[in-house]
């Protein structure tokens, strides 16, 4: 399939249209119409991304009473510690309006008689999100200096020399044409978001994509960072979600909404035991099954109908599959308790902290590059508000930057070598067709959920099986360059597997390079299986140098209001 | 997890190639839906709202409780008909107006 070239230059591109990247677009659009953005998404922004089928809460706001510094002291206590102070506050800060935005956007949020919004806990809003995303397309779409171009698959940055250099762009692919793209650009924003699918998931057969992250999130922004080399932090912190079984649907709506209690299989409620922060509820699930108490559940029998009616319409609006289960089993929440289980570990800075290495303006560590949302790292419990928050700082910090960024066409040998990558991908590649895509990715998921610490060993991994993980990840990986590619909906499949068994070899080192557990839900290290104090406030940072993925650590002071990156460690 | 395509009442229009945020859909022989990669199919249900000839249903896999149900949704203004039909017993159906927030 001979593929066709266009380049394309913008002042600022922004990679991947969820949330992050379209309030990014809508933002720089804002502070100056006169640029050029461009938006480029591997789907149609009107439904990609995490928020796809729709969201029914805003998990992060300032409610009455409650401070930007309450948020802080509360992720802090959440990720036992491992946050930056000043990427966390930052964004609390801008919670509110970015909310108040979408609301004048169209976003539909639940008002009490004196039109107030109606709180869920302390820091969540109930609102009907299901359309969230339409909502950020449209008013993307209404701003004259942004382009969108949907189902176009980027694969690289463009650097003015080689890894550690600017980012000049980005290179790759339409999904329904042989067409590639050269983006050229003064700033560009990564927002592709997190990484799910690096280990076997729940469902490992037909509903193998039934998991809670988008399947289609295969970390393209981490692999497209280390590869330039860009400094990543904290991958090691590991999001295991707790979730309904076989749906893999959110729990949060049950637990806040109608206050069911986790119990297990005895009917002991188990919450006090494990803790309520994140990785306490799952690994209270974890703790209770192994030890013979489990199935566990959230505690809905005995709701009224009339919940169940709500509950229904609240999981259609978000995750219509678990309505359609307590439909199709006869068996709604008042009458049979909600069956939860640990997800499969995903990578994803939204909600633990994995992700780029930024300053406060949500700079990384390459010159001319910004990293927004669950790409971002070192500010957990982003979910919605916090995406929407960083790509308007990282909007706001480009057009600060710009004037130091002038055009520059970027290295052509480069350019050239990923086009003719694409090329011989669909002339066939080098191989003798022998392993596919699909067979390379599931050797990963099982490597990786065997030895990395996945669901059959309950988490648990120790320094002998992560060697045993990169050992078998690196044979698969020498497997990738003769992969071949019938369409171009193929070679994103070959670029997927790519960019996952890139994103593994980096959370193998940060795994390994952990020596303590911090938080057991998310994984437990089995050769220093208790938090150590040492450990306290050091982050775990990576690069990728001359094809190895190098670990080292950087400690950060509590009460920062600013981060400047230093030189490189 | 996944999307059964009806194909007589698909009219090719390439509405779910549009909106599947994973690119599953093509349009094949006929100029019909065609998803190649069932088990790909994350269950968002972008693009059963997407279609406006109601040739897609979205139904549970074997392997995560699947009773035989399909589910599909209809848009009336601003009410969304989620219909659940079930084999040998009556359909569902569970109305969801798009202006009202949910209450948990």
């Amino acid at each position: 399939m001979p593929l066709k070239q266009a380049h394309i230059h913008a002042d600022v591109l922004i990679i991947g249209g969820g949330t992050a990247g379209c309030y990014a677009a809508l933002t720089a659009s804002r502070l100056n119409p006169k640029l050029k953005i461009l938006v480029a998404e591997k789907a149609n922004i009107r439904r990609s991304g995490c928020l796809a089928a729709g969201v029914n809460a805003i998990n992060a706001y300032i409610t009455p009473g409650q401070t930007p510094e309450d948020y802080l002291e509360f992720v802090r206590w959440d990720a036992a510690g491992l946050i930056r102070d000043d990427l966390v506050l930052s964004m609390a800060r801008e919670f509110n309006q970015a909310v108040e935005h979408l609301e004048r956007l169209g976003l539909v949020i639940l008002k009490d008689e004196t039109g107030a919004y109606v709180s869920r806990g302390r820091q969540n809003i109930k609102i009907n999100g299901e359309n969230i995303k339409p909502i950020l397309a449209r008013a993307v779409a209404a701003c004259p200096n942004v382009q969108v171009l949907n189902h176009v698959n980027l694969t690289d940055y463009l650097t003015l020399d080689g890894p550690g250099s600017r980012v000049v762009g980005a290179a790759g692919f339409s999904v329904g044409e042989a067409q590639a793209y050269f983006l050229h650009a003064r700033a560009v924003l990564c927002a592709t978001g997190g990484a799910a699918g690096l280990y076997r998931p729940n469902n490992p057969g037909f509903s193998r994509h039934k998991m809670w992250y988008p399947p289609f999130n295969a970390g393209a922004g981490y692999a497209m960072g280390l590869r330039a080399g860009a400094e990543m932090t904290s991958f090691e912190m590991r999001f295991v979600a707790q979730r309904c079984k076989d749906t893999i649907a959110p729990t949060g709506t049950l637990a806040l909404g109608v206050e069911a209690k986790e119990v297990n299989a005895l009917g002991e409620n188990f919450e006090s035991r494990y803790g309520l922060s994140t990785s306490g509820r799952a690994y209270g699930v974890t703790q209770e099954t192994l030890e013979g108490r489990g199935p566990c559940y959230l505690q809905t029998q005995g709701i009224a109908p009339e919940q169940d009616q709500q509950l229904l319409r609240a999981y259609l609006n978000m995750a219509p599959s678990q309505a359609l289960k307590w439909i199709e089993s006869e068996q709604p929440p008042s009458q049979q308790n909600v069956e939860i289980e640990g997800s499969e570990p995903y990578v994803v800075g939204g909600h633990t902290g994995s992700g780029y290495w930024v300053d406060t303006g949500r700079r990384t560590t390459l010159p001319g590059l910004y990293a927004a949302g669950d790409v971002a790292g070192g500010a957990p419990k982003k979910f919605v508000s916090g995406a929407l928050a960083e790509g308007k700082l990282a909007a706001q910090a480009i057009l600060a930057d710009l004037v130091t960024l002038p055009s520059e066409p970027g290295d052509a040998e480069q350019q050239a070598a990923i086009f003719a990558d694409y090329q011989n991908r669909l002339s066939g590649g080098s191989g003798e067709g022998l392993y596919t895509a699909d067979q390379l990715e599931q050797g990963m998921q099982k490597a990786m959920d065997v030895y990395a610490g996945g669901i059959s060993t309950a988490y648990r991994y120790s320094a002998r099986q992560l060697d045993q993980a990169r050992d078998e990840i690196e044979v698969l990986s020498g497997f990738v360059k003769d992969l071949g590619a019938a369409d171009t909906r193929a070679l994103l499949r070959v670029y997927e597997l790519k960019d996952r068994l890139l994103v593994c070899r980096g959370l193998l080192a940060h795994l390994l390079a952990r020596k303590e557990t911090r938080w057991p839900g998310f994984g437990v290290n089995l050769d220093y299986p208790e938090p150590d104090p040492a450990w306290e406030r050091q982050f775990v940072n990576s690069r990728l140098e001359g094809g190895d993925i190098r670990t080292f650590v950087r400690r950060v002071e509590e009460g920062g209001e600013r981060y400047e990156h230093t030189d490189p460690a | 997890m996944s999307i059964r395509i009806q194909r007589d009442a698909c009219r090719g229009c390439g509405a779910c190639v549009e909106a599947c945020p994973g690119n599953l859909f093509r349009l094949g022989g006929q100029n019909k839906a065609v998803l190649d990669r069932p088990e790909d199919c994350w269950g968002c249900t972008a693009c059963l709202k997407a279609c406006q000839f109601g040739a897609l249903r979205f139904y549970l896999g074997a392997d995560i409780g699947g009773r035989g149900g399909q589910m599909y949704v209809r848009r009336e203004g601003r009410i969304s008909h989620w219909v659940i039909e079930r084999p040998g017993r009556e359909s569902v159906t569970v109305s969801v107006d798009s202006t009202s927030a949910n209450q948990y």
